[in-house]
């Protein structure tokens, strides 16, 4: 996969638009690749009734229930996606052993908060794989997404002072950091490397 | 031990660790004081109890048809169970249903 718009010439506007249809083409290819391989990983096995069934749904998944565009402007970067997955692992296991354990402690209530993060690179696809992974590693459950302002409100459980919710918002730069290495552009990665952590609403 | 019997073992101790994950999360439903909190159990214990689930059951099969329908829920449990939970800790908030006395910050309540 090539990343538009990282070409040394600036383009101009109808070959922005051409690509930005050329995009657009292309998410969808992926996506109907993708419903086809669900359709006959469902079925359990690759036949040619399979492939043929799974090309008529996917169109029709397609056409009758269409998403809006996703603003995709980088690429897959195959080391951020490996140091992802190692860590996501990690911190979900982490994260399980946590609740299961204060949720069988006899006798404790846990203490909580809702804190405001503003994310570094506010892109649509960062906000909700930002949003979806918060949920799932230790502390952090996603609550309210600002999508204009770029902000998460999340909800951190077993708070015991300050220093805990400090804590958070590193875990939840950390989890938008890796985020943005495993997908984002160039100018992205740059965003989210030089941007300075600033003591936002604290 | 033959590989097979080695994956089995595996995959008996996949299952037995996911069903217990499983249980604590239910405890953690029950248990927990408000909603938000319920939440936090019905994602993270839920999903890897479900993930362990699902690998002990693969390691028993290990048929390549079993094989991808296994690995299909792991991925629409990865993709859906976050979303469903913040649908209901958003609901549950905007409904003023969150036990204010155990917060202790909340920078939802001033935007």
């Amino acid at each position: 996969m090539t990343s538009p718009g990282t070409g040394a010439a600036r383009p101009s506007g109808t070959s922005r638009r051409a690509q930005a249809w050329a995009g657009r083409r292309r998410d969808q290819v992926i996506a109907y690749g993708w419903l086809v391989l669900v359709w006959n990983l469902f079925w359990g096995d690759f036949s040619w009734g399979n492939l043929l069934g799974g090309l008529l749904v996917a169109a029709a998944v397609l056409v009758f229930f269409p998403l809006p565009p996703v603003t995709f402007s980088g690429r897959l970067r195959l080391r951020g996606l490996l140091v992802f997955v190692g860590r996501f692992v990690v911190e979900l296991v982490r994260a399980s052993a946590h609740v299961a354990r204060i949720a069988v402690q006899p006798g404790y209530v846990p203490r909580s908060a809702i804190i405001a993060v503003q994310l570094r690179v506010p892109t649509d696809l960062g906000l909700a794989l930002t949003a979806e992974v918060l949920s799932l590693v230790p502390g952090t459950l996603i609550v309210e997404v600002d999508r204009d302002a770029g902000i998460l409100y999340v909800h951190v459980l077993d708070v015991h002072g300050p220093a805990d919710l400090a804590a958070s918002r590193a875990r939840i730069r950390d989890v938008e950091r890796r985020i943005v290495e495993t997908v984002g552009s160039d100018a992205e990665l740059r965003m989210v490397r030089s941007a300075r952590v600033d003591k936002e609403f604290s | 031990m033959t590989p097979g019997a080695v994956a089995d073992w595996l995959g008996a101790v996949s299952l037995v660790a996911g069903a217990l994950l499983s249980l604590a999360a239910a405890i953690g439903v029950l248990r927990f004081p408000d909603t938000l909190s319920r939440m936090h159990a019905a994602t993270k214990p839920q999903v890897l109890g479900v993930l362990l689930l699902l690998l002990g059951l693969g390691l028993r099969l290990r048929s390549p048809s079993d094989l991808g329908m296994i690995v299909l829920v792991g991925v629409f449990q990865l993709a859906t169970a976050p979303v469903a939970a913040q649908m209901i800790g958003r609901a549950a908030y905007r409904s003023g249903r969150v036990d204010r006395d155990l917060l202790d910050v909340d920078e939802l309540a001033d935007r």
